[in-house]
C-alpha cells in the first residue's frame, strides 16, 4: 500500500513537465480543431480518447475531408504503429504477475513522452507509477485542448499564427536529436522531407489527401530503410 | 455530419487504443523479426518529418515567418532543448517576425 502511494507520487512528480508541454501543444490542437470546423466538445473528446499528437493532427484533415472511415483507421494505424513497439517494450518491463486490468489501463496512456519516462525508470515498472504520470499528462492534454478550443477564438490572429507552429516545433525536437547521433536516421529524415515536398510540388500528386500521403510515404520510406539498414538486434529500439 | 464526426472519433480512439494495448496484453516476448523491428523503428521519424515539412511553411500568415520558425526550432532541437522550449521558441519567432512582415 505504501509502495503504491510512493509510486503514484513519484509518477505525479515526473508528470509535471509532461503536463506543461502537453498543455501548450494541445492548446494549438484545440485551436486547429475549431478552425477545421469541429465543436469544442468534439475536440476535447478526441484528446481524451486518443491522447496522441501526430494521430489527432492528421485525423483533423481526414475528418474534414469526409474521407472513408477505412482511411482514418489505416492512417491512425500507420501513424501510431510506433506505440505497439513501445507497448512491446513496456510489456518486458512489467512484472510477469501484473494483472490483466493493469495492462488494459496502462495501454491507454502509452505516448512518446510517457513511454520515454516509464521505460527509463530503473527496475520493474509499477503500474501505479504510470497512473501518476497519467494523472498529470491526461488533464494537461485534455484541458489544453479545451482552453485552445474555447479561448483560441479570443486570441488575436497574430497569436494564432504563432501558435500554429507549436506542434511542428515539438516534432522537430523529437526527430532531430536522434538524427544528430545517427547518420541513417538523418538520411531518413531528409529523404522523408524531400519526398513530402515533392508530393506538394508535383501537380499530379498534390491532390492526394494528407492522410493517404502520410501512409504512402511512411510505408515506402520506413520499409525501404528497414530493408537497406536493418536495426541491429542489440540496438535499443525506443523513442523519446 | 455531427454523428459522422463522432464516428470518426470512435474509429480514431479504437484503433489507437488497440495498437497500444494489444502488444502489452498479448505479446510477452521480444519482437525478433528484424524487418518488423526495423520498420517500426523508422516509422516515427518518417511520419514526423513528412508532417513537418513543408507544412510548417504554410502554417503561419507568411511563408517567411514559417521558415524562420523552422530554422530556429531546428537549431534548438539540435542543441537538444526540451520539446516545450523548442515549441515555444518557434511560436515566439513567428509572433515577433510578423510585427515586421
Amino acid at each position: 500500500m505504501n509502495t503504491r502511494r510512493e509510486q503514484l507520487k513519484s509518477g505525479i512528480k515526473d508528470g509535471i513537465p509532461i503536463c506543461l508541454g502537453y498543455f501548450a501543444v494541445s492548446f494549438t490542437f484545440g485551436i486547429m480543431a475549431i478552425n477545421y470546423g469541429l465543436s469544442p466538445l468534439q475536440s476535447i473528446a478526441i484528446s481524451l480518447t486518443s491522447l496522441t499528437s501526430a494521430g489527432q493532427f492528421a485525423g483533423l484533415g481526414i475528418i474534414t475531408a469526409g474521407a472513408p472511415f477505412a482511411e482514418m483507421a489505416i492512417a491512425q494505424l500507420v501513424i501510431n504503429l510506433r506505440y505497439s513497439l513501445m507497448s512491446c517494450s513496456l510489456s518486458q518491463k512489467l512484472d510477469e504477475t501484473t494483472p490483466f486490468y493493469h495492462r488494459l489501463l496502462i495501454g491507454y496512456g502509452i505516448t512518446d513522452e510517457i513511454f520515454g519516462v516509464s521505460v527509463c525508470k530503473p527496475g520493474p515498472l509499477n503500474p501505479w507509477y504510470c497512473y501518476g504520470l497519467f494523472l498529470l499528462a491526461v488533464p494537461g492534454w485534455t484541458l489544453g485542448t479545451a482552453a485552445g478550443a474555447f479561448l483560441g477564438q479570443l486570441l488575436p490572429e497574430r497569436a494564432l499564427s504563432a501558435l500554429g507552429v507549436a506542434l511542428y516545433g515539438m516534432f522537430l525536437a523529437i526527430i532531430i536529436p536522434p538524427a544528430k547521433k545517427d547518420r541513417i536516421l538523418a538520411g531518413v529524415t531528409v529523404v522523408s522531407m524531400v519526398f513530402s515536398l515533392l508530393f506538394f510540388l508535383i501537380p499530379a500528386l498534390n491532390g492526394v489527401s494528407s492522410g493517404l500521403r502520410l501512409i504512402i510515404l511512411t510505408v515506402l520510406i520506413a520499409g525501404a530503410a528497414a530493408v537497406l539498414f536493418p536495426v541491429p538486434d542489440t540496438m535499443e529500439v525506443s523513442h523519446e | 455530419m455531427n454523428n459522422r464526426i463522432y464516428l470518426y472519433i470512435l474509429v480514431m480512439a479504437a484503433v489507437t487504443y488497440f495498437i497500444r494495448v494489444l502488444p502489452l496484453t498479448l505479446i510477452r516476448q521480444e519482437i525478433k523479426t528484424p524487418f518488423i523491428r526495423s520498420f517500426l523503428y523508422y516509422v516515427p521519424y518518417v511520419t514526423l518529418s513528412v508532417m513537418t515539412f513543408p507544412a510548417i511553411l504554410s502554417a503561419t500568415k507568411s511563408i517567411w515567418s514559417g521558415a524562420a520558425a523552422l530554422m530556429v526550432a531546428a537549431i534548438l532541437a539540435y542543441k537538444e532543448k526540451s520539446l516545450f522550449q523548442v515549441s515555444i521558441a518557434a511560436c515566439m519567432v513567428v509572433f515577433v517576425m510578423e510585427f515586421f512582415l
